[in-house]
């Protein structure tokens, strides 16, 4: 009995797992085709630009994602034979490229944003396990608008 | 209030400093939310209520350092950092601080 609730969660995780990052990657992938345009950089000096600043603003955006239970499971065969852990990989760079987003998107009109850090953050119910269960990334920076 | 993470406010001359300013806040989740985590554990996906929840903490943390600044008489603060520490199991502080100025 056990082995069958196991099995179906199993498959359960797998197949809206797989559907779930296919949508999400073809969003974000979307999404960063159009602020491809925007300047988003790490140097704590704006890039030269004409015009003057009208508006400076502190830019953020956050996202927690879980991982499914399939991809855990892998995980944790992973952590028996080591290597690398391309389920959680995946997780990662989802969440980091969606927070960054998330950030332009809330600072419509700016023309750079400077000054980005990312703050990775791991949330799990039972912290004891250390297990990352589901991650929190945090995006921020300066945005200024020029005109 | 204006607010940056650079050591400057672009297009303004910093004309005194007040000294550090900061906020935070220490949240919980409660068991609505941890019960639909536990059902997105199996699927995989976004936590949209923890991301508000970490999002609306942030920038209750935020506010709280503005009132800060705000009572030194500072009209902007720069160099913004946020960080985040996990006190107990299920609840996370969320620390932002910076250091509050006088622009013209």
């Amino acid at each position: 009995m056990d082995f069958i609730i196991f099995l179906t969660l199993l498959l359960l995780g797998y197949g809206f797992g797989t559907w779930a990052e296919s949508r999400h990657y073809k969003s974000i992938e979307k999404r960063e085709i159009q602020y491809q345009k925007l300047p988003t950089i790490a140097l704590k000096h704006p890039l030269p630009q004409k015009g003057k600043v009208v508006k400076v603003k502190l830019a953020s955006g956050n996202v927690v994602i879980s991982v499914d239970y399939f991809k855990r499971f892998l995980a944790a065969l992973r952590n028996i034979f080591g290597g690398r852990v391309s389920a959680y990989e995946t997780l990662v760079d989802r969440a980091r490229r969606e927070a960054t987003l998330r950030m332009k998107e809330s600072c419509p009109g700016a023309t750079q944003i400077i000054n980005v850090r990312l703050e990775t953050a791991s949330i799990s119910k039972n912290s004891k396990k250390g297990s990352v269960g589901s991650i929190e990334v945090f995006a921020y920076g300066t945005a200024i608008t020029y005109r | 209030m204006l607010i940056t993470n650079i050591e400057m406010i672009p297009g303004r001359k910093i004309v005194r400093h007040h000294g550090l300013v900061s906020g935070s806040t220490v949240r919980a989740k409660h068991v609505g939310r941890d019960i639909m985590a536990g059902l997105k554990n199996i699927f995989g996906g976004e936590l949209k209520g923890y991301t508000e929840l970490l999002s609306e903490s942030r920038k209750e943390a935020l506010n709280r350092m503005r009132e800060q600044a705000k009572q030194m008489g500072a009209n902007a603060i720069v160099n913004v950092r946020f960080s985040t520490s996990s006190v107990a199991a299920g609840a996370a502080e969320l620390y932002v601080y910076g250091t509050a100025v006088t622009v013209q």
